[in-house]
């Protein structure tokens, strides 16, 4: 759509302007007045420069929890993208099975997120949990509590529960806007599924995939309170994901010089991905 | 092939209800039977846990301030975002590529980095402990999403909608309340659900908001499980009535979320 300049605008967006700025310009200078300084109490500051950055960027602890950030969101997108996609084109097109389909698999989205973290824990506990005492029944040693692997496997299956309806719907979505035209001439063509799949439905999906990626990118990334409630971090720090380690260190240590300067790195790297990110939707939308 | 194409998402849907079941199964149970025994059903049946959420007040008024805070948080989120989405679908204006990127950059800010300044900066308001607190805070994720969903569905909408209700003799204010908002009801009715989706799941920022007037059901639940022991029966009944609000929800746009996703962004 051409687009006429008008400068009033502006007035259009004032309110949402007023609103997120005073959300975030405010708390985010006050993160980064502490990220330069010490605090000894009672108000007391004293400059530090840039002691706490360069401490947090050396810190092993920092590059363990971002590992452990990276191999999870890694893990979770390469689950969660296939089988969402995969679960939507199974899904029906027509009849009573849509409204079904789309009200069953939306709610692991609207329950409170501790509620996701206390309800996994229930069921994976190895004594009185559906998962956890299935999983022992059958033979294996599982205790989520205990192993470091189990923690993860929870985790992961956690979030893959969690989160795939959002990759099934926005595809769902995608796979709806194909006219049966498409469909028809692909089938004139004698195209085989894969090919159809392959260069009807993927380049029609394109768009919303790569919003799926976004969308569960960023919020994979920022995880707190499900793993929280979940595991609390452990066993010992197996679980400890970036937030985890961050609200650890700011409200449970009380350390706000290198938990700021640890903030500030860390909304850095979220964004630095998210603009890439962004670019190439972008492109991507002007070039079509 | 095609016959058995139904199995995924039955089993899928198989897989997402099983959690959901047992923390159902474990809120009809006593917390005795629950650690002592392992059954797929309850043995000794019992509403105890439900009678006890809905008499004691420090238990529904969980409820009530969540839904409180997450309403406010949605009508304050729509109404700013939809002039915002009109400006950016149907104007260019100095720095509007630059203030869309920014406003989504807070969709990506984690609400870990915020929740320390966020409690300081709303005590020194003095708006701690209150549900506007909570639902102003709530605005940081979701105003920004807002904007972006409406501005897909109103870029849907054609400009020559707008020209010939000028033509016609249409003021802004009665053209874009009468004929553009009925346009993409649809819209805004995705808009809401998003809305009141983020700001019921959230609990970091709306735990560290509040202490007793306005404390979301959520944090409730935390709460009871550090004081007196774990109290499995009760917190899996509270857990099971969260469900609730969402569901019912649902059931509002159900025809809608797909084909809204596909109106906005395909």
């Amino acid at each position: 759509m051409n687009k006429t300049i008008n400068q009033k605008a502006w007035f259009f967006v004032v309110p949402v302007f007023v609103l997120v700025a005073f959300n975030a310009a405010i708390p985010l200078m006050t993160v980064v007045n502490y990220s330069f300084q010490e605090t000894f109490g009672n108000n007391v500051f004293a400059w530090e420069g840039t002691r706490w950055f360069k401490q947090i960027l050396l810190s092993e602890r920092f590059h363990d929890a971002l590992g452990r950030q990276i191999a999870f969101t890694f893990i979770i997108l390469l689950i969660q993208i296939p089988l969402g996609i995969g679960i939507a084109l199974t899904m029906p097109k027509k009849g009573w099975g849509v409204p079904v389909c789309l009200i069953l698999m939306s709610m692991p989205l609207l329950i409170p997120w501790n509620v996701v973290g206390a309800m996994w824990n229930i069921f994976a506990l190895p004594d009185i949990g559906f998962l956890g005492y299935s999983l022992n029944a059958i033979g294996f040693d599982f205790n989520f509590t205990q192993q470091p692997g189990d923690a993860w496997f929870t985790t992961i299956l956690m979030d893959v529960w969690h989160w795939t309806s959002l990759v099934v719907l926005l595809s769902y979505a995608g796979l709806n806007s194909i006219q049966p035209a498409y469909y028809q001439a692909a089938e004139i063509d004698g195209a085989s599924r894969w090919a159809t799949f392959r260069y009807i439905e993927l380049p029609k999906m394109k768009k919303v995939l790569t919003l799926a990626i976004l969308l569960r990118f960023m919020d994979s990334f920022m995880i707190y309170t499900e793993p929280f409630v979940l595991t609390g971090g452990g066993p010992g720090n197996a679980t400890a994901f970036l937030s985890i380690d961050l609200v650890k260190m700011a409200l449970g240590q009380f350390d706000l010089g290198p938990a700021a300067a640890m903030s500030l790195i860390y909304f850095f790297i979220v964004l630095l991905v998210c603009w890439v990110f962004y670019s190439l939707m972008m492109k991507n939308e002007v070039r079509s | 092939m095609k016959k058995y194409k139904w199995l995924v998402p039955t089993l899928y849907i198989i897989f997402l209800m099983l959690p959901i079941y047992w923390l159902i199964n474990m809120s009809f149970k006593t917390t005795t039977e629950i650690i002592n025994t392992y059954s797929l059903w309850p043995r000794e049946f019992t509403t105890e846990n439900y009678v006890k959420i809905f008499t004691d007040s420090t238990w529904y008024m969980g409820y009530v301030n969540s839904i409180t805070y997450t309403v406010f948080n949605t009508i304050i989120s729509v109404a700013a975002a939809l002039p915002a989405a009109y400006a950016f679908s149907r104007y260019k204006f100095l720095g509007d590529k630059h203030l869309f990127f920014w406003l989504l950059t807070n969709r990506m800010a984690p609400p870990a980095v915020f929740a320390l300044p966020f409690f300081q900066f709303y005590s020194s308001v003095n708006l701690f402990d209150t549900h506007i607190a909570v639902a102003l805070s709530h605005c940081l994720f979701n105003i920004p999403l807002a904007v972006w969903i409406l501005e897909g569905f109103m870029s849907a909408v054609p400009k020559e909608l707008d020209e010939t209700a000028y033509v016609d003799g249409y003021s802004f204010n009665r053209f874009f309340f009468k004929i553009f908002i009925p346009t993409i009801a649809a819209g805004i009715g995705i808009t809401m659900f998003f809305c009141f989706m983020f700001s019921w799941v959230e609990l970091l920022l709306a735990k560290t908001l509040t202490a007793t007037e306005a404390k979301p059901i959520a944090a409730t639940m935390t709460r009871t499980a550090s004081t007196s022991g774990y109290e499995l029966g009760l917190l899996a009944a509270a857990g099971s009535l969260t469900i609730i609000p969402g569901a019912i929800v649902i059931y509002f746009v159900r025809n809608y979320i797909a084909k809204g996703f596909a109106m906005g962004r395909v």
